[in-house]
């Protein structure tokens, strides 16, 4: 193989999924013109990417380590409910401040979030159980333990403000008849994927959540304290479970326990493994996870466009999936 | 028999092989006979394990023809070299842990019953009468894991040798091997060529290629220089023919180590594996840790870095005693270990050179917050280790699977030494190493040691542990059967101990 035969294949490795989402996007403005392109929908797509797409850039760290967390989704469920409630509790102790009752719910959601991940880390590290089988349980665990608080109900929030945020823009400024705005989740999608591959790129962390994921046995006689790093990744992505909940509970200013999060875990494994990360871990990129999302949400606007019913929309998300590891086996 | 005997079996024009532009192999043209037992000798990245990689399917030559019976053959993979009867032993085991010997040695070719369940049966037999061939006592039900280093080597021919094979190519099959074993293989290997078969024979170890060979050829810098009867060369020519230049003596003058103990190791054990282990380890020494295959000498270095629990004794370091759960905790009170097994435990392939070399001591090119790495400062050390130690690698960037094995070891080597270790535990250092890389680690260690770093040096090769240590512990059966000092390192007085041979006759 010639030098630049060799360069162009690792390009094609790097940026593939970028050339996918390229492709998809000029093809959803042909499928779906004149409304794809429209600046509202995009919008809207971002925005919908945003909440399952931070969950995704924890689920790269998980699955570069050589991990697999299933129980985001419903731990997304459990920490927004609790801190709808706690939320709520603030805002009735005497009267309540009401935006520290609302920092006091996001940073309960984040909290939480932090120690759902760790407790999977901690089941997963001193246990000695494997990762799919503790998220496995801790998903039943938490998506019940929901229900059973609300009855299988919802928790409303009491606070107008809360719903506010969750419909807040950046910046929005109009061109013309179209409104050009950038949504609270979307910013805070991007900020926390330059934070993530920064630490991916740039940190011993990073560097370690690598070594882990290619030869745990290497890593270990490196130096390497194997478990810390696996035990902060699940951390990782418990936080950016309770960033995304608390995004998502404001969104609706409600959390219906039985759907809160559905599906979650699919979608952000499915937005890594689009991405380019390696299944079997040592290697992946953040930003190529971002484009994963981006290629399942504009798929599913698609869909929707076209009429298809949500449950054919899962059809297909799940044979995209599919094809997207059957290419990349290819390329390989 | 004698009449194939110089009839060309398989002929090789005009090989040319190049990874990403680099040539590794230009114009090799090679005939081999019939019946012949062809030593291939060459320095790390010589070439010589690509050129058996071609012949056994896994690469295609970029260019050239390869006859086999004097018809063009291609093979396109190793299923096709098997057909032609052609097998490969590969340097690196490539067998599963976690099935028995004879499901491995039947890996793919498995035998069945006309109702197509496996014949479990006429498997093992079959795997009987291959150990019993090769006179090894492996029970064929045995699991792999169970095996020794040794024992899976022994496996690993009998899955070369379960098929009609012609040609049986042996890459460094004798590193694994204690003299014992290697004699057992060298007979073995005799044998298959008194059958009619042909031996290729690849080997660092330029005496087993002059006592085993027939016909001896040297590879430099992908370039057959060298061809001749191995009887007509000696030892020392060949060395100079793969090296090409005069060598200066292989090992490194000894120096006198310092009053100073640094380490010791008292009364360690480890149920089932060491018992009582005590030594003591002064600054500046090159201590040997010498043994048969299965001694436990890997096995101290393991319990020093954490990785197996001891119910008795401790260490004591810089006069301090202590007790390590983790290799982390062993490097941060500065003792660094070099693995046997490189591709195992030593190195992570699917890195690059400069994510490997700095994989311990990253923390050392970090700010003390949020650990972000200095690549620039990185680079620039992995850099200068890449000229020092003279590592083959395209780039800082390329990847440690496409290196060969020296510069791999090389790699590997800097990366238990960054962290400017007190005590460095070199374990099996030159395994899968050339003679001039060898010669290049030998010096090195001794630099170290003379800068004031103390060194534990596992080894099989009994050559290198008289040439480098000061002291040697010869264990058995994980005990320590002698420390031995001054005039008695010496081969015999060293297997005399290993063995435990003169205790038997005494009884």
């Amino acid at each position: 193989m010639s030098q630049a035969a060799r360069t162009s294949k690792l390009n094609l490795e790097k940026y593939g999924s970028l050339l996918a989402l390229v492709v998809l996007f000029v093809l959803a403005t042909i499928i779906g013109w004149p409304y794809f392109i429209q600046i509202e929908n995009i919008t809207n797509v971002m925005r919908q990417a945003s909440y399952t797409g931070i969950i995704a850039l924890g689920m790269s760290f998980v699955i570069i380590s050589g991990g697999i967390d299933l129980s985001v989704g419903a731990m997304a469920a459990f920490v927004a409910s609790c801190g709808v409630l706690f939320m709520n509790y603030l805002l009735s102790k005497n009267g309540g401040n009401e935006t520290m009752a609302i920092a006091g719910g996001v940073f309960a959601m984040v909290f939480l979030g932090g120690v759902g991940g760790a407790l999977n880390g901690l089941l997963i590290t001193k246990g000695k159980i494997v990762p799919f089988i503790v998220t496995l349980g801790t998903m039943s665990i938490f998506r019940y333990l929901s229900l059973q608080m609300a009855n299988a109900g919802e928790f409303a929030s009491h606070s107008q403000a809360f719903g506010a945020f969750g419909m807040s823009k950046i910046f929005s400024f109009k061109i013309g008849s179209s409104v050009i705005s950038l949504s609270t989740p979307v910013l805070i999608l991007l900020i926390m994927a330059a934070i993530l591959s920064f630490i991916l790129n740039n940190t011993r962390f990073g560097r370690y959540l690598c070594a882990v994921g290619s030869n745990s046995r290497v890593a270990q006689y490196s130096a390497v304290r194997v478990d810390r790093v696996r035990f902060w990744a699940y951390v990782v992505i418990g936080l950016m479970v309770g960033i995304s909940a608390a995004l998502l509970a404001a969104r609706f200013n409600t959390v219906s326990t039985p759907n809160f999060g559905l599906g979650f875990e699919l979608d952000a494994i499915a937005a890594v493994i689009i991405g380019g990360t390696a299944m079997s871990g040592g290697r992946g990129s953040v930003w190529g996870t971002v484009v994963g999302i981006l290629i399942l949400q504009i798929i599913q606007n698609m869909l929707n466009m076209a009429g298809l019913s949500p449950y054919f929309q899962g059809v297909v998300k799940g044979i995209v999936i599919i094809a997207s590891v059957y290419i990349q086996r290819q390329k390989q | 028999m004698i009449d194939g005997k110089n009839e060309i079996i398989l002929r090789m024009e005009k090989i040319n092989k190049d990874f990403g532009g680099v040539p590794v192999l230009k114009d090799i043209t090679l005939d081999i006979k019939r019946q012949e037992i062809l030593g291939i000798i060459g320095e790390n990245g010589a070439g010589k394990s690509t050129l058996m990689k071609i012949l056994s399917g896994i690469y295609q030559p970029s260019s050239g023809q390869i006859f086999l019976n004097e018809k063009p053959v291609k093979i396109e993979s190793p299923v096709r070299a098997r057909q032609l009867g052609i097998s490969l032993v590969p340097q690196e085991f490539n067998l599963i842990r976690d099935l028995p010997v004879y499901a491995n040695i039947f890996l793919g070719v498995e035998i069945r019953k006309k109702s197509g369940i496996l014949d479990k049966a006429a498997m093992k037999e079959r795997t009987r009468e291959l150990l019993a061939k090769l006179s090894v006592d492996i029970d064929p039900e045995a699991y792999i894991e169970k095996l020794s280093a040794a024992e899976k080597q022994m496996i690993e021919i009998c899955k070369a040798l379960a098929f009609h094979a012609d040609i049986l190519i042996l890459d460094e099959p004798t590193t694994m091997l204690t003299t014992f074993e290697i004699d057992i293989l060298f007979k073995l290997v005799e044998a298959l060529r008194d059958q009619g078969m042909t031996i290729i024979y690849i080997s660092h170890k330029l005496k087993e290629v002059k006592s085993l060979c027939d016909r001896t050829i040297v590879l430099r810098d992908g370039v057959l220089v060298f061809e001749a009867p191995t009887q007509s060369v000696s030892v020392l020519e060949m060395a100079q023919r793969m090296v090409g230049r005069e060598l200066e003596s292989v090992f490194p003058p000894k120096t006198m180590p310092l009053k100073e103990v640094v380490f010791e190791a008292k009364n360690v054990t480890v149920p089932g594996v060491l018992e009582n282990i005590t030594f003591s380890l002064h600054k500046g020494e090159i201590l040997g840790l010498a043994g048969l295959v299965g001694a436990g000498r890997t096995e101290v270095a393991e319990t020093i870095l954490g990785l197996r629990k001891m119910t008795k004794g401790h260490f004591i370091v810089n006069g301090t005693e202590m007790k390590f759960n983790e290799p982390a905790e062993a490097v941060a009170a500065g003792i660094s270990y070099l693995s046997e097994d490189r591709q195992g435990s030593g190195i992570i392939t699917s890195f690059s050179v400069l994510k490997n070399a700095t994989l311990v001591s990253i923390s050392s090119y970090c700010s003390p917050f949020l650990r972000v790495i200095d690549k620039e400062s990185e680079r620039k050390k992995v850099k200068e280790y890449v000229q020092s130690f003279r590592i083959k690698t395209e780039s800082l960037d390329t990847l440690l699977e496409n290196l060969s094995g020296g510069n791999q070891q090389k790699v590997s080597l800097v990366k238990s030494i960054d962290t400017k270790p007190g005590i460095l535990i070199v374990d099996e250092p030159t395994r899968g190493v050339d003679v001039a890389a060898k010669h290049e680690i030998y010096h090195f260690i001794n630099e170290l040691v003379k800068s004031g770093i103390s060194c534990l040096f596992i080894s099989s090769e009994l050559e290198e542990i008289i040439g480098m240590c000061n002291r040697v512990v010869v264990m058995r059966e994980g005990r320590i059967a002698a420390i031995l000092e001054g005039s008695a390192i010496n081969e015999e007085e060293i297997m005399i101990h290993a063995t435990g041979v003169r205790e038997e006759v005494a009884s």
